[in-house]
């Protein structure tokens, strides 16, 4: 195996006809530089790969592309000639197309009324007919099949996320850029869409693809540019690399032993502190909603619900926190009937939450981290009648708290819209784990964390667990569940399909009960 | 070092354009001034004259600013948590109402204990105006938008009912207003001017504004509810309460305005006792921003130009709604250019 050194290189892998180049993007935020002149090329008909941690600068550099950011330096061409892409409707007009992290789609419109909207040119009259032609085409050359009446709201995250490119492929975009696409995927979803994107790249599309998963970077990409505090640190082929390799750039020097926790032995007798009992919830807006649903989670356990998402598993979170109340059934916290109580005193009551979409549940994006931070204990940090709050002691505070868990995040005085979205989990992870609860209820706790962070996350669950903490993690990824969790529950169409010890099943089996009985799929890995 | 000058940079830009955007304004307005055939420098050398180059004209842009003040604040709580009261000119009219009542009903106590409890009438019967609106909110979901706005309509009526009807003075010849108010009920005034003792309710409000919002648990659930309701719903943040606590202490303090407006400067309830302090102190929490200095700067600025229009219609013979125009052009440009860079930041 090729050693590779960690310094600041380029190699040159010569790209037969460049079509999309960036040469010396530099652009900063006030008090940090995300974006330092950064050289990158793309070629007609090849997947780009962009590697690097949270808050390297990918999500602002492929911002700049698509015109969202203007660069302070810098030069973009496509095919040659050099564009100046001042918003995103200029980039739409020079064949650019973005997929966000967030998406970005009316949920009550339908399928067909969004896609109309990302048309460059939307006529006082909507051709409904001509998107639908179009969309039957697009469906059957590339299997990106899609109801074009269903409303947006009824559609699973992957679904949304086919519309959105959909979207970008009606509004004539050549160049596509999927800033970690995967991250609301279950994994069949995921070969899907790789199966659609590579025949996109047969096509002579130009695809621009973000994610942290090294396996998938190995799986889809032509090549790999690896981003390290706003500075690219080198271009690979991906025939010519290993996750190995990968990994080593993407930290650098840095020691990435796999800090493997250890697993206190269960208590025999643990307490059960959150118990389902029997709950069902009526389905409304054509979701799966629950049906005669009950589990429990013990003291010092980690509980795993796996499942598509969109089959329940929202709504047994809401019905956990007291946002939802069941038609049916009973929540318990530790044998006391919380079916009724309000959100504010279950969560008092010492129950924690890793909301499913953190930047629209769980946080404030116009307050700093520091104010985030304290969003589930206002009681704890502003005491007493509340009338004063030492904004620096709770600071210093969270700072401890910070340096305690060893999970950076940068600049507690900025505001949490302008945090990398690997930054803003960190932040529910510390604030919620923090809290110590009795009752951690997880969604995808590593979403959109880099490979680092998603190991140190592991730990803090799994430390949070030995010291007693009862948790419930709720995830697609099953290699995350069988690595977390002492307990499995599978959800299918809202019904608890099967109850695993962890150990006693394979990946295979929970993927089948998973996908049992013909769950509508977003991406079913059809052909093209 | 270049960061640091970035940061610097970007507020100072951002005020200079907020200030060069209302220049528009006035060049928007000089060019019609042309047209008629009327020098606009003049006329605006007129209005800072007017307000600000001669001690009484400097007075009374402060006694202007007084409601003002109270009025936006009334306006500026609520819209921290991203309700929007347009309704400060009733709940003027409400507090003045209810103070009224007190005036006329407890005319013999002495002054010590009259005017806390006017205080506390103006404060309660501006609240109960809020109040309404936030429960049709809260309860059956009625935009507080459109209520507050139809709610303006109705109090103001209201006033001219009773001034013409049940307290009608019956020495006034038929005027339409209430009786005087006794001494005891009268606010202090300094100076040989009309600056009253609103001025320290004014800068209270904004003083207790300002420190709620930023250093109590109040101010921070509501910052959290106006940033992203969502998030505060799932944080067991009550939002229905919050939402009738602040529209009722806005509305509070735009009738304590009212309070003032008559105890001090009328002396009795009668139409026309706000020149329109509610909607001009809706468009200085907007022009602000919401963030009380800005308040203080915004109001004591429709100040000038509210004196000013007094002084080019005497002097100049121009319309007092010329600076109608100027306030509300400044109100349009300030506005569409936030509303631009949310569509697009
Ligand atoms: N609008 C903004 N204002 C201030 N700082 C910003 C803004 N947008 C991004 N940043 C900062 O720029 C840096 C790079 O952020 P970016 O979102 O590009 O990271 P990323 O590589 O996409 O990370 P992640 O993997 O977590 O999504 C971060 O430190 C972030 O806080
Ligand atoms: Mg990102």
């Amino acid at each position: 195996m090729r050693r590779l050194g960690s310094g600041a290189r380029h190699l040159d892998c010569s790209v037969t006809g460049v079509y999309l180049r960036l040469e010396g993007i530099t652009k900063s935020f006030p008090g940090i530089l995300a974006n330092s002149n950064i050289h990158l090329e793309v070629g007609r008909g090849e997947i780009l790969a962009l590697l690097g941690e949270n808050g390297a600068g990918k999500s602002t550099l492929m911002k700049v592309l698509y015109g969202f950011y203007r660069p302070d330096a810098g030069t973009i061409s496509i095919d040659g000639r050099p564009v100046v892409l001042d918003s995103p409707s200029d980039a739409i007009r020079a064949g650019i197309g973005m997929v966000f992290q967030s998406f970005m789609l009316i949920p009550a419109f339908s399928v067909a009324e969004n896609i109309a909207l990302a048309l460059p040119r939307l006529g006082v009259w909507l051709d409904s007919g001509q998107i639908r032609e179009r969309l039957r085409d697009l469906a059957s050359r590339y299997g990106l099949a899609a109801d074009a009446d269903a409303k947006v709201w009824q559609l699973s995250g992957g679904e949304q996320q086919r519309v959105e490119i959909l979207k970008l492929l009606v509004s004539g975009a050549r160049i596509l850029i999927l800033d970690e696409p995967t991250s609301v995927l279950a994994p069949h979803e995921v070969d899907g869409l790789f199966t659609v994107l590579r025949t996109l790249r047969d096509d002579g599309y130009t695809i621009v693809f973000i994610t942290h998963k090294l396996r998938e970077v190995m799986a889809i990409a032509d090549r790999i540019t690896v981003l390290r505090k706003g500075s690219v640190v080198g271009t690979v082929p991906r025939d010519g690399t290993s996750e190995e390799d990968l990994a080593e750039m993407l930290v650098g020097l840095r020691d990435v032993r796999a800090t493997s926790f250890s697993r206190a032995a269960q208590a025999s007798e643990a307490r059960t502190v959150l118990s389902v009992d029997d709950v069902s919830v009526r389905g409304e807006r054509g979701r799966a909603g629950l049906s005669h649903v009950s589990l429990h989670v013990d003291a010092g356990e980690i509980g795993g619900v796996a499942g598509v998402t969109g089959n329940g598993q929202s709504e047994l979170g809401e019905v956990v926190l007291g946002r939802l109340s069941p038609d049916h059934g009973h929540v318990y916290l530790e044998d006391v009937d919380v079916t009724r109580w309000s959100t504010a005193k279950i969560l008092a009551h010492g129950v924690g939450v890793i909301p499913e979409d953190p930047l629209r549940m769980g946080v404030a994006p116009g307050l700093t981290v520091t104010e985030n931070m304290v969003l589930n204990e206002r009681r704890r940090f502003m005491p007493g009648a509340g009338l004063y709050a030492d904004w620096r002691a709770i600071r210093r505070a969270i700072e401890a708290r910070i340096e305690n868990f060893g999970l950076a995040i940068p600049r507690l005085t900025l505001p949490v819209g302008t945090l990398s979205g690997g930054n803003v989990q960190r932040l529910l992870l510390l604030r919620e784990i923090g809290r110590r609860p009795k009752l951690l209820v997880a969604f995808y706790p590593t979403r959109g964390l880099d490979i680092a962070a998603t190991r140190m996350a592991h730990d803090l669950l799994v430390a949070a667990r030995n010291a007693g903490a009862a948790i419930l993690v709720v995830s697609e990824d099953l290699d995350e569940l069988f690595a977390l969790c002492d307990r499995l529950v599978v959800f299918s169409r809202g019904t608890v399909v099967g109850t695993f010890k962890s150990g006693d099943v394979d990946a295979v089996e929970v993927g089948l009960r998973m996908t049992g009985g013909g769950k509508r799929e977003a991406w079913s890995p059809s052909p093209a | 070092m270049v960061a640091l000058a970035r940061v610097i940079d970007s507020r100072v830009l951002v005020q200079l354009r907020l200030l060069g955007m209302a220049g528009l304004a006035f060049v928007v307005v000089g060019a019609f001034l042309v047209l008629f055939g009327k020098n606009p420098l003049l006329a605006y050398a007129e209005i800072f004259r007017g307000a600000l180059g001669t001690s009484y004209g400097a007075s009374e842009v402060i006694v202007r600013a007084i409601p003002l003040m109270l009025c936006a604040v009334a306006t500026a709580l609520p819209a921290r948590m991203g309700l929007v009261n347009v309704g400060p000119e009733g709940q003027l009219h409400a507090g003045a109402l209810a103070v009224t009542w007190g005036a006329l009903t407890f005319g013999a106590l002495p002054r010590p204990v009259f005017l806390p409890a006017l205080v506390a009438l103006g404060l309660l019967g501006g609240a109960i105006g809020a109040f309404v609106p936030a429960l049709l909110r809260v309860k059956v979901g009625v935009n507080e938008t459109i209520s507050t706005l139809l709610l303006n309509y109705v109090i103001v009526l209201l006033v001219e009912h009773m001034v013409r009807g049940p307290w009608k003075d019956p020495m006034s010849f038929n005027w339409p207003y209430t009786p005087e108010f006794p001494d005891a009920a009268r606010l202090s005034t300094y100076w040989g001017t009309r600056i009253h003792a609103g001025l320290w309710f004014a800068l209270a409000a904004i003083l207790l504004f300002y420190f709620t919002l930023r250093f109590t648990r109040w101010g921070y659930e509501l910052r959290v509810i106006g940033d992203n309701p969502e998030a505060a719903g799932r944080a067991g943040i009550p939002i229905g309460r919050y939402t009738l606590l602040a529209m009722s202490i806005g509305g509070a303090l735009a009738g304590l305005a009212g309070m003032a407006e008559i105890c001090a400067i009328q002396g009795r309830l009668r139409p026309g006792i706000s020149t329109g302090f509610g909607y001009t102190g809706f468009l200085v929490s907007w022009l602000a921003l919401h963030h009380p200095l800005g308040i203080v700067v915004m109001a004591i600025l429709l100040g000038v130009l509210s004196v000013g229009g007094d002084s080019i219609q005497i002097s100049l013979g121009l319309p007092y709604a010329t600076v109608n125009i100027i306030t509300s052009l400044i109100f349009f440009i300030v506005l569409g250019s936030r509303f631009r860079r949310r569509a697009t930041a």
